[in-house]
């Protein structure tokens, strides 16, 4: 759809899902159209499995929706697709999962981001992002995504896994092979293959859990899970699900907001200016730039009974996308939402993280990845020149970049 | 105005004159008191803006909601006197009212 097409089509035919908005960044023009017009929306996707399903774009809908679990349920699946009864496909993971079996798997790996144990990490992140950021090239154009934010990302996660740390581009791989399905994606993997993929992935990962379930317990991810009496007898399939659900939720959403942050800074110079001045806006800038990302742009929630939200009758098994992307811009809720404002009052007040019993575990260690990264550019880079306009991940779900050409002058 | 003291994890008292009516999240966030972020901005829905009541003033703020309870189970130390703060609203009852904050909001 064009912006005229968006603007004009019959109001009906507007399909927020269609990864053909992100690519093309007119995906906020959809929801400012449907926020004014149709704050909750009824649309079909014609991609197979996705159908129909609400589309709900303000603030105040949205965290009435994530806040309530007993009628808006996350089962069967976080995202729009849903796969046949037993399909392999259907990803068992604890995001997708109401409690109290959610609860219990949650406490399994959230100490790992606990505060106190944030402060453990910190040296080892600001060694390793001054390492980064002194290798990178000068007086040349270079990838900003592929050189700093999805290296920065995969060794953080390397880290929390324990993961052999010379295979560690694995992660971002099979991140990218689990977050693409064929039937929204024409570049994904036919489902078979992709299976086959995240089978290897989980081959991988049994061998860790399996070499660590007879050690003491330790501090990574893996041996949590395989001790956790509450994760320790998950079936394969569970486990694989599990493993998708950290490997994205560790990948594609810091990765994004670490790419982002260079974008909005170089289309905001005045805000640029603030922050050289004053490097402490950094702690506010951090949410900011997670608001004005929303790496993750919904989660879904399927209806457990008939209800009604924002005038609109929902059916029992209707399937809700809570649009944090769109809610974001609300400006209902957030003062100047279409402007960068490093130095914004409450900017944490984002729903990039979700709200309720799922809101994001990891929040925490993303912020505290992005303050390292902008404390140690500042310290480097006086400038960082976009050479060109960034490419844009396909998919509706993931709102993130495959590219950013950028270039450090000496 | 009743007046309500925050003991950081640390042990610095902050003591705040509270307007009646405002919640205890906000009396924090709007008079500076650090330690309470607040994510949420009062809807029970993120749980940072966990503190411990006084053992003298539980009986007074009450029990803990289901919803409430829900977001405090996945804090890193729950104890039986943890509060959402932002589910704590301000009466002249509250005058003296004595919280600690934990070691960071999560």
């Amino acid at each position: 759809m064009t912006l005229d097409q968006i603007n004009n089509a019959p109001i009906g035919e507007l399909d927020p899902s269609s990864p053909q908005h992100f690519v093309n960044g007119t995906e906020l023009a959809v929801f400012e159209r449907l926020r004014r017009e149709d704050p909750v929306h009824w649309g079909h996707s014609p991609a197979i499995g996705m159908g129909d399903y609400w589309s709900v774009t303000r603030y105040e809908d949205i965290m009435y929706v994530d806040t309530n679990p007993a009628l808006f349920s996350s089962e069967p699946a976080i995202t729009l697709m849903d796969f046949p009864e037993g399909d392999e496909q259907q990803l068992k993971m604890f995001i997708a999962m109401d409690a109290p079996k959610h609860d219990e798997q949650r406490k399994a790996v959230a100490p790992i981001v606990a505060p106190t144990n944030l402060v453990n990490w910190e040296g080892l992140i600001r060694e390793r992002t001054g390492r980064v950021l002194d290798s990178l090239p000068r007086n040349e154009t270079f990838d900003w995504v592929d050189k700093v934010s999805i290296e920065l990302t995969t060794c953080m996660l390397a880290t929390l896994f324990d993961f052999p740390f010379e295979d560690r581009r694995l992660l971002p791989y099979w991140s990218d092979i689990a977050t693409s399905i064929k039937a929204t994606n024409p570049n994904a993997l036919e489902p078979e293959e992709r299976m086959a993929e995240l089978k290897k992935m989980l081959g991988y990962f049994t061998k860790l859990w399996n070499e660590r379930v007879n050690e003491p317990p330790r501090t990574d991810l893996i041996s949590m899970l395989a001790h956790g009496p509450a994760t320790r007898n998950m079936g394969a399939l569970e486990f694989m699900g599990n493993l998708v659900l950290l490997i994205v939720g560790g990948n594609d959403t810091t990765r994004n907001s670490m790419t982002s942050g260079v974008l909005a800074l170089h289309n905001n110079p005045a805000e640029m200016a603030k922050l050289r001045v004053n490097p402490k806006l950094i702690d506010s800038m951090v949410p900011e730039i997670i608001r004005w990302q929303t790496p993750l742009a919904f989660m879904r929630r399927t209806a457990v009974t008939d209800t009604v939200l924002g005038g609109k009758q929902i059916k029992q098994g209707d399937k809700l996308a809570m649009w944090y992307i769109s809610g974001n811009r609300d400006e209902a809720a957030i003062p100047e939402p279409n402007r960068f404002i490093i130095d914004r009052a409450r900017p944490r007040q984002h729903l990039s993280f979700g709200f309720g019993i799922h809101r994001c575990v990891g929040n925490r260690l993303a912020e505290l990845q992005l303050k390292i990264l902008w404390e140690e550019i500042l310290k480097r880079f006086p400038v960082i020149e976009v050479m060109g306009e960034p490419t844009r991940v396909f998919s509706s779900f993931v709102r993130g970049f495959t590219h950013l050409s950028v270039r450090l002058p000496t | 105005m009743p007046q309500v003291t925050f003991m950081s994890f640390s042990g610095t008292a902050h003591t705040v004159d509270v307007p009646v009516g405002i919640n205890l999240m906000r009396a924090a966030t709007d008079y500076d008191v650090p330690g309470i972020d607040g994510d949420c901005g009062g809807n029970c829905a993120c749980a940072t803006c966990h503190v411990f009541v006084d053992a003298a003033w539980e009986a007074r703020t009450g029990e803990r909601t289901a919803i409430e309870h829900d977001m405090l189970n996945f804090a890193p130390e729950l104890r039986s006197n943890s509060r959402l703060a932002c589910q704590i609203i301000v009466t002249e009852a509250l005058d003296g009212l004595v919280v600690a904050m934990p070691e960071a909001q999560h």
